[in-house]
């Protein structure tokens, strides 16, 4: 047998489409059927660079920025929830819409369960106060930190926000410094100024609003 | 080797119990998706391969990932994941095979022609059809060992016999696919 001839073949044999996508979905479909999809995952494009969502069958766990880079996400939760990660085909789609239409600016809130898992002790505490905080409205890390009884402790609100597990959806961007100004961001600076002027809608005044710079 | 107990202290924010087991050393804590689905087209091209571009080939890829998802957590940490994954397509392909005799209707007609039931026709359909008109053991030789990538013996090991003759069902089906193909040509 020539080798040559078996090299050709093998390529002739290995061209070919991808997995369609209806078999992801199927797959999707058959994960949560037998309770195995411990971690669903996809990603949306937005105007703040795509997103990763991820969740449990508790809610939804994870949204990551493109700048945090999402295999690396998808390896952490892998070892901190379960390494039953999936591919979400259709179980993401109302989530996914929420987010779409929460940039198109159609809607100013969420309605999706949340899995706290990821923020404890007075983090999440702190971050489950921040739902109070609607669109358009925002308070520095000293008010948040007095509303959640801890009036002392503006540095511990900043490290909350910080490491927000749900970003967007759990609005720490609403957290801005007493002067006024945007502060650091788990998606980038650009990010936090161009999401907050999205909500006040001068989102036209916000030069640079790619996230990477 | 650290002491196991050591390790598992070294979590971080290991509160819950799965974070502890997945540090454990031997013990699967990479994501399922991206680490065993990116081998989801060699894995379809192989059960094609055996058993022709058809829905049972869907069935069997479906049924192949859901039994990965399911045992993943368990694989040992240096297995070669796209040769488990084939070892896992070659028991489906078997399961569907079987289903498929016993609802099997005879028939004279020519096999079912790529395109069939909406599946979407492999690129290169003369080398596919050509594979599907070999006899069961060659093709399934070439599948792992030429579009799956194992080695004869581990072929050996799948469908039976020595490797010797793993080799040569694959070799003799790769002829034979030449022959075929170089027949299309000279036509």
């Amino acid at each position: 047998m020539n080798d040559s001839t078996a090299t050709i073949l093998r390529e002739r044999l290995l061209s070919g489409p991808g997995v369609p996508a209806h078999l992801v979905d199927r797959l999707a479909r058959s994960a949560a059927a037998d309770d195995l999809h411990d971690l669903v995952h996809r990603t949306v494009d937005s105007p703040v660079g795509p997103l990763l969502l991820a969740a449990t069958p508790v809610g939804l766990v994870r949204v990551a920025f493109e700048v945090e880079d999402h295999e690396s996400v998808l390896a952490d939760l892998a070892r901190r929830i379960s390494p039953r990660v999936v591919p979400a085909g259709p179980l993401l789609d109302d989530v996914a819409r929420q987010v779409d239409a929460w940039f198109d600016g159609d809607r100013h809130d969420f309605a999706v369960d949340l899995d706290w898992q990821l923020s404890v002790g007075f983090r999440r505490t702190v971050l489950r106060r921040l739902r109070d905080l609607t669109w358009g409205e925002t308070a520095s890390y000293g008010e948040v930190a007095a509303r959640a009884d801890r009036p002392r402790a503006a540095r511990a609100v900043g490290t909350a926000c910080a490491t927000n597990p749900i970003p967007i959806v759990v609005p720490c961007h609403r957290v801005v410094r007493a002067d006024g100004s945007a502060g650091e961001y788990r998606g980038g600076r650009a990010a936090k100024r161009w999401l907050l002027a999205h909500e006040t809608g001068d989102r036209d005044d916000v030069p640079g609003a790619d996230p990477g710079h | 080797m650290p002491e196991p107990r050591l390790r598992a202290r070294r979590v971080e924010g290991g509160t819950s119990r799965s974070g502890v087991l997945a540090r454990w050393p031997g013990v699967n804590s990479l994501p399922f998706d991206p680490i065993a689905t990116c081998h989801g087209a060699t894995v379809l091209r192989v059960v094609r391969a055996v058993l022709g571009p058809t829905a049972d080939s869907e069935d069997a890829w479906a049924e192949t990932y859901l039994a990965a998802l399911r045992a993943w957590p368990d694989l040992e940490h240096d297995r070669n994941v796209e040769g488990w994954l084939v070892t896992i397509a070659h028991r489906k392909a078997i399961d569907v095979v079987r289903r498929r005799s016993r609802r099997a209707v005879p028939v004279g007609d020519a096999p079912e022609r790529p395109g069939a039931d909406g599946i979407p026709e492999p690129a290169d359909t003369q080398v596919w059809s050509a594979l599907e008109a070999l006899p069961p053991k060659q093709r399934q030789c070439v599948a792992y060992h030429h579009v799956a990538g194992l080695p004869h013996a581990e072929v050996a090991v799948l469908v039976g016999g020595t490797e010797a003759a793993a080799r040569k069902a694959s070799s003799d089906g790769i002829r034979r696919l030449r022959t075929t193909l170089e027949g299309h040509q000279n036509e």
